[in-house]
């Protein structure tokens, strides 16, 4: 009875918070309106997506927002550097491919968006079958550096968090 | 204090927007002018808030949101033109 | 606590006004497109992000409301700059993929920009168990 009418949990709170954040105000009938909203409109488009996405672990998650902002906020001092200081001459830009271990479609998507928000790199495309990424490198004289990097600091945590 | 930071980021997301507005202008590839339209978006959102703080009205932020989503929306159609030769298949 | 506030501001509104124009800047000084891509994705969404973080403090402490619908429009280009990165990638790899050169998938199967798309591929992402083959009794 519930799952039915909520198909979609993370759905219904995504809703809410944009409502109450858009409305920019807390009162009770925005929140009353913000939860009619996040009922109907879960219910509505339920058919499109048939099968809710897993998440085996979400306390994880607000660690690995906090690592990422860090390491935007590291990335855009490192990519600035390079804009401002570095002769183009200097630069080492090349393509590597990362073969990843994640098998769900949200995991991926998260995986690809990270890397590309993150310092110097920034994914190209995926292989047809999901099982390779295509990174576009700023300045990377250690490729392979990068690769254990990724591998590592991100795709194993979103690895504790999906799967 | 504020006024004077204010001014000076004024200044920087406007000179921005002239780069890319060179950018759109001389560029090697059609797909440079849709990056230099995506910054250019970009910066004009900052101006707005930037506008906002000045005027200190809340009333520029539903402008800058409305101007966040038809900039990444014309973005898309753009890159799927490129792509596909065609937006909606 | 005016000063330190002010300061705060200030500070933002300057960090946030530098990052916007060095990623500006970066699409005019790169050598190529690829390279181009980095600059805008990355230097502006602290520029945007840090004006947006300065507009919050200030409606909060000088004009007394809370506002929050900042974080909003933040959250929208932190969530949009990969996907418009990705496609302009993408659209940039299709239209010179003579010039470019690609390293391999370590797969069976190439880059998806460039497969085929007239075969059928196997969906291999999604959960939902595949139909199952049509036998003899079906007929």
């Amino acid at each position: 009875m519930l799952r039915k009418l909520f198909p979609h949990p993370y759905l219904t709170l995504l809703l809410v918070i944009t409502w109450i954040l858009l409305v920019n105000q807390l009162k009770l009938g925005s929140l009353i309106f913000a939860l009619i909203l996040g009922t109907i409109i879960p219910l509505i488009t339920a058919p499109y997506w048939p099968d809710r996405p897993i998440l085996r672990n979400p306390r994880a998650i607000v660690g690995y927002i906090l690592i990422v902002l860090y390491d935007i906020v590291k990335s855009n001092f490192i990519v600035a550097g390079i804009v401002l200081f570095k002769p183009n001459s200097q630069l080492k830009t090349t393509w590597i491919t990362i073969p990843i271990d994640l098998r769900t479609p949200e995991a991926i998507t998260v995986l690809a968006g990270t890397i590309t928000m993150t310092p110097g790199t920034l994914t190209a495309d995926m292989s047809g079958d999901g099982k390779s990424l295509l990174i576009h490198c700023l300045h990377a004289p250690d490729p392979d550096a990068v690769r254990d990097e990724i591998k590592a600091r991100y795709e194993a945590r979103l690895m504790r968090i999906f799967e | 204090m504020i006024h004077y930071a204010l001014t000076f980021a004024f200044a920087c997301f406007g000179l921005g927007l002239l780069f890319n507005l060179y950018r759109i202008f001389v560029a090697p590839g059609v797909v440079d002018r849709v990056l230099a339209l995506d910054t250019m978006v970009i910066n004009i959102i900052a101006l707005l808030v930037l506008y906002g703080i000045t005027s200190h009205s809340g009333m520029y932020f539903e402008a800058a949101l409305l101007f966040a989503m038809t900039g990444f929306v014309s973005t898309v159609a753009y890159c799927k033109f490129i792509l596909r030769g065609d937006i909606i298949e | 606590m005016e000063l330190i506030a002010e300061t705060i501001i200030s500070l933002l509104l300057v960090a946030a006004g530098v990052f916007g124009l060095v990623g500006s800047f970066g699409l005019l000084k790169l050598p190529d497109t690829m390279t181009r891509l980095h600059a805008p994705t990355k230097a502006t969404s602290l520029g945007v992000g840090g004006v947006l973080i300065a507009s919050m403090l200030y409606f909060w402490i000088f004009q007394g409301k809370l506002s929050w619908h900042e974080l909003l429009i933040t959250m929208f280009l932190f969530l949009t700059a990969p996907i418009t990165a990705n496609l302009i990638a993408k659209a940039h790899m299709h239209r010179y993929s003579k010039q470019i050169k690609l390293p391999d998938t370590g797969t069976d199967s190439g880059w998806a920009t460039f497969e085929d798309e007239t075969t059928e591929v196997h969906p291999v992402m999604t959960r939902t168990r595949a139909a199952p083959a049509p036998t003899k009794a079906d007929h």
